[in-house]
């Protein structure tokens, strides 16, 4: 996978995008942020993402108001960090801010993506089987991944 | 790392390991004590398995769902069934598996085993909670074994168990349960012996029954009873007991059948056995320091102990909250099968002749004193049909459970309450009356006459048909009338909701019967030949069951209607001399303001409303309650509360309720959904649900108070969601 980074000087992307799988295998939710009429909503998420970070999983009911706002505008944020809500965070936590398109996983990739999810969250596996849930899937645009408090790198995903 | 301790190895390990029973049989063997071979499985083996599967963190949000102090026993009762057919779905790992089978297979080969549960602190003195968790006898084969060894784990969380949650600390994190596998004696005479009888202390007491030990639980056996001084060793007394039946194993596990003949006059023990008995249990008291519970049992001459544990008395004795009386709902099926024929040969035909004598007496020719003491009669007969209710239709809702339990035993489908579809029976009344509500709607769709005659209000006695239906409708089910708010007399009610059921397309019928036969045909054939009248006998106990769950509560509704038909009476008499009354008024303050003029009936002033002063307001946007019917249903909700009237109930709302009134269910069919307060499988309003195909959320907190009417909500009912738009 190809990765096109700016604004950063290192070009190890290597490392960076290393780290940024180790904190997603670590942390089991995500802050994500939808919007409707120019109206932002943030919610709380159990996310699952793919190997070579091109896509993020997550479930949710239709009735809920992330569902309908996605519906309206797909276009969305997730915040995945591993803050202790210490001061140490300032120098030691590592936050990643994501940008991309959801959409409900089409009946075809449901299997593999499905599996991929509850691989991460087994324990979802009623909610996410019911026939009321839908997967979603986020096809993202960028990572912006931030250290050392104002550290910050941005990845670029080829599309 | 191993996970199968030798009962000889016992004295090395912690009881927190291998459990508070295997402790104790531990130092029995050590003592020389007469003990059947014996191995651990550890607490390990547990952790184990539910961290290792991911069961851990199900069992976590299973039970985080509710505060347990706002659950009912129902629900406690289905989220234990729950939590278990998780340990049922999940197999044992095969490393896991392998080196827990390995040592058992050495030490048992094939021969049949006790797996009994051996839970860290049980049996301890401070506190006994005998009973909690499950055992499970004779049985065969190491792959039973393992099955077994699953559901004594899943039994850590019984429901039982989860009603002493606090006492016993029981945590996700760090409860754990060791399971005791012990060679399998077939006792033919068994028994427990308490080394210091806790109501004569000078005396110990032996108790003897013929066959295995089971025979003991729910006193499915009665006892013979010995009774002898602790200061001599001799009998100071024998009390014998009626022997008619026995537990005695089968092909697989054990089974109650009648005492041959010749075994019913002669006692278990003779006076040399109970002599044998009452040494075991003071070399016991010996061993252990303090007088003792011991379980034994003769293999002809042979005498073993299975356990034994310091004497205590239940940790609840004497405690003023339920929990006893939820623990006595647990019958076996032996108990349940009489309390079927009590309830269907007896209660049910006499509530029935009751209904029928209350509907019978003509209320308004009567005086005003005869028309009190009449109220006072029908209040008394109330409160004596609720509390029979209590004490025998509650406890027989046990048959579905114990169905579901031996389903999910056998089947083990991935849906914890598939069994409940076999169950439904088209005989059910609350159907039977919904089946002539939409005959009558069938009527008006096609007579254009009657339809115009009822839009007028006009005279319809032309419509023979539909006279004769209405007839036998109020005949069999009365008129509606609802009992404790304001009400719609006659016939009327009928009236108006017919008209709209008949504005809306007929209800397809659910048909279930031909898919019903397919499910039994294949439940049986999960059963082997020799388990088949079992497994029909239960079916057939579950069914009845079920109905009656249904039916009972119709009868009961019918006697409520006869004490609020006599209270409407009062109340109008009274009304008409000018008095104002509360629009609740209790059945006694009636009677009283009937005998005394003068009396004057204290009028409640409503609770003003909260302040909410630091919010505009608060609002619900999304419940979490109980899965009791799949599907989705979004609708405008319909809020049952003393605002509520059944006229105002327009067909596709949702019935939010705070229980589904047994005299409400004919709305039923018209409704898109069912939101309820109450939890539960079992409760009235998820029965009648799940035989309409309608989506239901059960156990939902305050919902009449949550939501309004007006409301558009979405019922969830695959996931137990009520979501607010």
């Amino acid at each position: 996978m190809d990765y096109d980074v700016k604004h950063v000087s290192v070009t190890d992307t290597t490392t960076l995008t290393a780290d940024v799988g180790a904190l997603f295998a670590n942390q089991p939710l995500a802050v994500l942020s939808t919007q409707a009429d120019g109206q932002p909503h943030c919610s709380l998420i159990a996310f699952a993402c793919r190997e070579d970070l091109s896509t993020l999983l997550f479930a949710t009911t239709r009735a809920t108001r992330k569902y309908t706002n996605i519906e309206k505008d797909p276009r969305v944020s997730l915040l995945i960090d591993n803050r202790s809500n210490k001061v140490a965070d300032f120098h030691d936590a590592m936050a990643v801010t994501v940008t991309g398109t959801a959409r409900e996983v089409s009946s075809d990739d449901k299997p593999s993506d499905l599996s991929l999810y509850l691989s991460k969250h087994p324990h979802l596996e009623d909610f996410v089987t019911a026939p009321s849930s839908a997967l979603i899937r986020v096809t993202v645009d960028t990572y912006e991944i931030v250290t050392r408090f104002q550290h910050v790198m941005k990845l670029h995903m080829k599309q | 790392m191993s996970y199968v301790v030798d009962i000889s190895e016992f004295p090395g390990h912690d009881s927190r390991e291998i459990g508070g029973k295997a402790a104790a049989l531990g130092n029995l063997y050590h003592g020389n004590f007469p003990v059947p071979t014996a191995a651990a499985v550890t607490a390990g083996a547990y952790d184990t398995y539910i961290s290792s599967t991911g069961l851990a963190d199900r069992i976590g949000l299973e039970l985080g769902k509710k505060d347990f102090r706002d659950m009912r026993w129902e629900e406690i009762w289905d989220a234990s069934l729950r939590i278990r057919n998780l340990f049922i779905t999940t197999p044992l790992p095969d490393d896991l598996a392998e080196t827990v089978r390995k040592p058992l297979e050495r030490l048992f080969h094939n021969r049949p085993v006790a797996v009994r549960s051996s839970a860290p602190g049980e049996d301890s003195s401070e506190a006994s909670f005998a009973g909690l968790h499950e055992s499970y006898l004779n049985v065969r084969g190491s792959d039973a074994v393992l099955d077994h060894i699953r559901l004594v784990w899943a039994s850590l969380w019984s429901d039982a168990a989860l009603l002493y949650r606090q006492e016993l600390g029981l945590d996700v994190h760090h409860s754990t349960m060791a399971v005791l596998i012990q060679e399998f004696i077939i006792g033919d005479r068994s028994g427990v012996v308490f080394g210091r009888d806790p109501s004569g202390k000078s005396r110990a007491v032996i108790e003897a029954i013929h066959g295995l030990n089971q025979g003991f639980v729910d006193g499915i056996v009665a006892p013979d009873r010995w009774y002898c001084d602790r200061a001599t060793g001799g009998i100071l007394s024998h009390e014998p007991a009626e022997r008619l039946k026995e537990m005695v194993p089968t092909d697989a596990g054990i089974s109650l059948r009648d005492l041959p003949r010749d075994r019913q006059d002669i006692p278990p023990l003779d006076d040399k056995d109970v002599g044998r008995v009452y040494r075991l249990a003071m070399d016991a008291e010996r061993v252990f320091g303090a007088p003792q519970d011991v379980e034994w049992t003769f293999n002809e001459s042979d005498l073993y102990v299975l356990q034994a544990r310091p004497i205590t008395t239940m940790a609840d004795a004497g405690t003023p909250d339920d929990r006893r009386w939820y623990r006595s709902l647990s019958r076996s099926f032996e108990n349940l099968r009489e309390l079927q024929a009590r309830i269907e040969d007896d209660l049910i035909p006499t509530m029935i002749r009751d209904a029928e004598r209350l509907a019978s007496v003509h209320l308004p020719t009567m005086n005003d004193g005869n028309l009190a003491g009449e109220i006072e009669e029908r209040i008394a007969l109330v409160r004596d049909w609720e509390a029979t209710y209590r004490e025998y239709f509650i406890p027989f809702a046990h048959g579905i459970r114990l169905f579901g339990t031996v389903y999910n035993d056998t089947i083990r489908p991935r849906d914890p309450y598939e069994f409940m579809d076999i169950l439904s029976s088209s005989t059910m009344l609350s159907v039977t009356r919904n089946r002539m509500l939409e005959e009558m709607a069938d009527e008006i769709r096609h007579n254009d006459a009657l339809r115009h005659a009822l839009d007028a209000g006009g005279d319809t006695t032309s419509c023979t048909v539909f006279t004769s239906l209405i007839e036998t409708f109020v005949n069999t089910f009365g008129d509606l009338t609802c009992y404790d708010a304001q009400c719609t007399q006659g016939d009327a009610a009928v009236r108006v909701l017919v008209r709209e059921m008949a504005s809306q397309p007929p209800r397809e019928n659910r048909d279930g019967r031909n898919a019903l036969r397919d499910n039994e045909d294949r439940y049986l054939s999960f059963f082997p030949d020799e388990k088949k009248t079992f497994a029909r006998d239960l079916l057939a106990l579950a069914r009845a069951s079920y109905r009656l769950r249904d039916d009972d509560n119709i009868h009961l509704g019918r006697i409520r209607g006869g004490l609020a038909d006599a209270v409407t009476e009062g109340r109008q008499r009274l009304a008409a001399r000018g008095m104002t009354l509360p629009r609740r008024i209790a059945g006694d303050d009636v009677v009283t303001c009937l005998r005394d003029p003068e009396y004057r009936p204290r009028i409640q002033m409503p609770e003003a409303a909260s302040d909410h002063s630091h919010h505009e307001r608060v609002q619900a946007r999304q419940l979490i309650g109980q899965p009791a019917g799949p599907g989705i249903a979004t609708g405008r909700a319909r809020v049952v509360n003393d605002a509520f009237s059944p006229a105002d109930f327009t067909a596709g709302e949702i019935i939010v309720c705070d229980a589904v009134d047994p005299n409400m269910t004919f709305l039923i069919p018209l409704a898109a959904g069912i939101v309820e307060r109450r939890g539960g499988m079992l409760i009235h309003g998820a029965i009648i649900a799940r035989e309409y195909g309608l989506p239901c959320v059960t156990g939902v907190p305050e919902a009449i108070h949550l939501i309004d009417t007006g409301d558009r909500i979405t019922v969830d009912g695959y996931l137990g969601i009520v979501v607010l738009s």
